[in-house]
């Protein structure tokens, strides 16, 4: 295996059936529910926002889809999230497999305490993706290169991956997701850390990744959502609100909180 | 307008300089400053008390009084029979010798309760010195060699001053007429302190000046082997699963309870335990290291737990959350990330739970560690004593040569100490990684 072009045919986005989809998805942890009946559709090799007030539940949403949240003991997930047509949450689904389908990068940068090479190369590792060592050099340069990194650390992979500026790390952790090879990358809040120049690096790299990956990104910033997303998701104490393009979304909203919102009234 | 430049102004709204409520802030400040300066000095002078007590109580211990004789090794009296056979040779009479020395030392004194005085002044060990001798160089019979012997403990006393001469002779230890030999000896210097290698090489005897830390300290290092071959890799391992893997329920809560108050039930309870268990029921040999170990490996174990639990949870969740997110199974996760660093604060805890373990006593009490071992343990199923427990016996001794042994044994004990805090410290640096 390893790193293999993509080779589908690329067809109209609307024909395309979406990569994944959520229907009537209920999370709660304990008594306290945060997301209520959401259904949602996620196009593929698109970068899908979503956007919404703090506490809205849009990162629990995000968590669903590579189910993070089982993690954590209390949070009940009900409801149905396929992925290109299996249910993620069958009895016969292997979480493993799926988080290697499903990459996720976090909020806060975290890199392991490993050197450059090792942060990128253990997922290879542990998914044995590579033949031997060669290849597994290669796959670690070609996603620090996919992540725009490779060019300022060529020279000190075997340095500590915490060593690098909060940017550098941020785009670190992207390469480790990139290594794995997966169809789908969750951010959940990647630049919310970061001084405007490096958001700007990483919205560079997200739109060139969108060739390649379907990107489903949480945001605070209304800004940044309309700069990189085709589909915009605005998410309010829980419920999805309003879902679209992202353009029509932040022209001409049809349900009043998202006006309010986007215009500053609201969060 | 505000005027500014009114005093009166500055005064009310601008001032800088302190006021009556300001000062007295500052001074409870200071007075805390100095709350903890006067605490830190009291502890710190209590150490220096005590450190300086144990070392100029014990220094005398590691020197020994020895006395040069001039020994011819009469194979008539060793060895008749001329067949060199090492454990004849070591068990051999070697009195004779030691007589035919003396009185060549001292050709003067004939009469026989003189004579008795004058081989008190060796001690009775030295007997077993010279077959030592011979039996590891046999050609040195038929020789006539310069030979140091340790002398008797009342001599060695007096030569290190812990006698007092002019005390009344019905009183001392050591007669007037010992004193003239001792000062014949000085004369030719055939008397002589000298670095006290039997000290640490010796196991424990009746003799002071025979008496060795050895035995002891080898008893505690098997101990400890023992004690950290069973209670690291249980400790900690019982550590990541509470930590890791167990849900959280009333069986969990009960579990932490109950490893809390194991960590505070008095050690003696643990040695019964191991009294009635691990000799009653399993059989193990008593006053042998490996049931030691056992007993202390219990009284360590809610330690472990406690501290490597601690250090799990210092780790921070953004860590496994990163090797969930690429797909890490559960244990991928623990062992590849969480449990390396973790690491250095699991192995602290635990060298500190064998250092109260090294100091530990009364459990040991409870298991036949206690009893007078003169044999140097060679394994964990050798009937040994520990550094803590013959420590309380040299001190419950009534040979007033032990006492500087006692606190000689007590820096030995504390040399340990310092070395595997310091293991601690050393280990600690070399694992830890930041993130």
């Amino acid at each position: 295996m390893g790193i293999v072009m993509d080779m589908k045919i690329k067809t109209e986005a609307a024909v395309k059936p979406p990569i994944m989809s959520a229907k009537n998805v209920d999370v709660s942890y304990g008594k306290k529910q945060a997301i209520d009946n959401v259904s949602l559709d996620i196009p593929e090799n698109q970068i899908t926002a979503l956007i919404g007030p703090s506490g809205c539940g849009k990162s629990t949403f995000l968590r669903c889809f590579n189910r993070m949240n089982d993690t954590i003991s209390t949070c009940k997930t009900t409801g149905e999230i396929r992925f290109a047509g299996q249910d993620i949450y069958d009895k016969k689904v292997d979480v493993v497999a799926l988080r290697a389908r499903i990459g996720m990068v976090f909020q806060k940068a975290n890199p392991f305490p490993k050197s450059i090479f090792d942060n990128v190369a253990y997922g290879p590792r542990i998914h044995d993706l590579a033949e031997n060592k060669d290849h597994l050099k290669d796959i670690v340069i070609t996603s620090l290169k996919r992540a725009g990194l490779y060019d300022e650390v060529s020279d000190r992979l075997d340095e500590s991956g915490t060593g690098l500026s909060g940017g550098q790390q941020q785009r670190l952790c992207i390469a480790r997701a990139i290594a794995v090879d997966p169809q789908v990358i969750l951010m959940d809040e990647p630049c919310s850390a970061l001084d405007p120049i490096a958001t700007a690096v990483i919205e560079d790299l997200m739109e060139q990744m969108k060739e390649k990956y379907t990107i489903v990104i949480v945001t605070h910033s209304m800004a940044q959502a309309a700069r990189i997303s085709q589909k915009t998701a605005f998410f309010h104490l829980g419920k999805l609100v309003e879902y679209g393009e992202t353009d029509k979304i932040f022209t001409n909203p049809t349900d009043p909180r998202t006006q309010n919102y986007i215009s500053g009234k609201i969060g | 307008m505000t005027d500014y430049t009114s005093e009166n102004y500055i005064q009310e709204n601008y001032a800088l300089a302190t006021s009556p409520s300001l000062r007295r802030r500052h001074a409870k400040e200071a007075r805390f400053k100095w709350y903890g300066r006067i605490a830190i000095m009291i502890a710190f002078g209590f150490l220096v008390l005590m450190f300086s007590t144990i070392i100029f109580r014990g220094a005398g211990a590691f020197q020994q009084t020895n006395i040069a004789l001039d020994v011819n090794f009469s194979e008539q009296v060793i060895d008749p029979s001329g067949e060199r056979n090492p454990q004849a040779l070591a068990s051999a009479n070697y009195k004779p010798l030691l007589t035919a020395a003396l009185s060549k030392t001292f050709p003067e004194i004939t009469a026989r309760n003189d004579k008795r005085h004058l081989y008190k002044l060796l001690s009775s060990g030295a007997v077993f010195e010279l077959g030592q001798l011979v039996s590891d160089d046999p050609s040195l019979i038929g020789t006539n060699q310069t030979i140091w012997l340790t002398a008797s403990s009342e001599v060695d006393l007096f030569m290190k001053g812990k006698i007092d001469a002019n005390l009344d002779e019905t009183l001392r230890r050591i007669s007037n007429k010992d004193i003239s030999y001792i000062q014949a000896l000085q004369k030719n210097g055939h008397i002589k302190k000298k670095f006290n290698s039997a000290f640490f090489t010796n196991g424990d005897s009746r003799e002071p000046e025979m008496a060795g830390i050895l035995g002891a300290a080898l008893g505690s290092f098997f101990s400890l082997l023992v004690c950290f071959a069973i209670a690291f890799p249980l400790g900690i391992m019982t550590a990541v699963y509470l930590e890791e893997y167990a849900k959280k329920s009333k069986l969990t809560d009960l579990i932490e309870v109950n490893i809390n108050n194991l960590a505070a039930v008095p050690s003696i309870v643990f040695g019964l335990l191991g009294l009635s268990i691990f000799l009653g029921v399993f059989h193990i040999p008593r006053s042998t290291p490996l049931v030691g170990g056992m007993v202390l490996a219990l009284m360590t174990l809610p330690t472990i737990i406690i501290a490597a639990r601690a250090s799990l949870r210092s780790v921070p969740n953004t860590i496994r959350e990163a090797a969930y997110g690429l797909g890490a199974s559960k244990t991928q996760a623990t062992f590849h990330h969480v449990v390396p660093l973790a690491m250095p604060g699991m192995l602290t805890g635990t060298i500190l739970g064998m250092a109260q373990a090294l100091g530990e006593t009364a459990p040991l009490l409870m298991i036949g560690m206690v009893a007078f071992i003169v044999d140097i343990p060679h394994g964990v199923t050798d009937a040994a004593t520990s550094l803590p427990v013959q420590i309380f016996l040299w001190a419950d001794s009534p040979e007033k040569g032990f006492v500087e042994r006692t606190s000689a044994a007590i820096i030995v004990l504390l040399a340990f100490l310092i070395l595997m805090n310091l293991l601690a410290v050393f280990l600690r640096k070399k694992l830890e990684r930041r993130w």
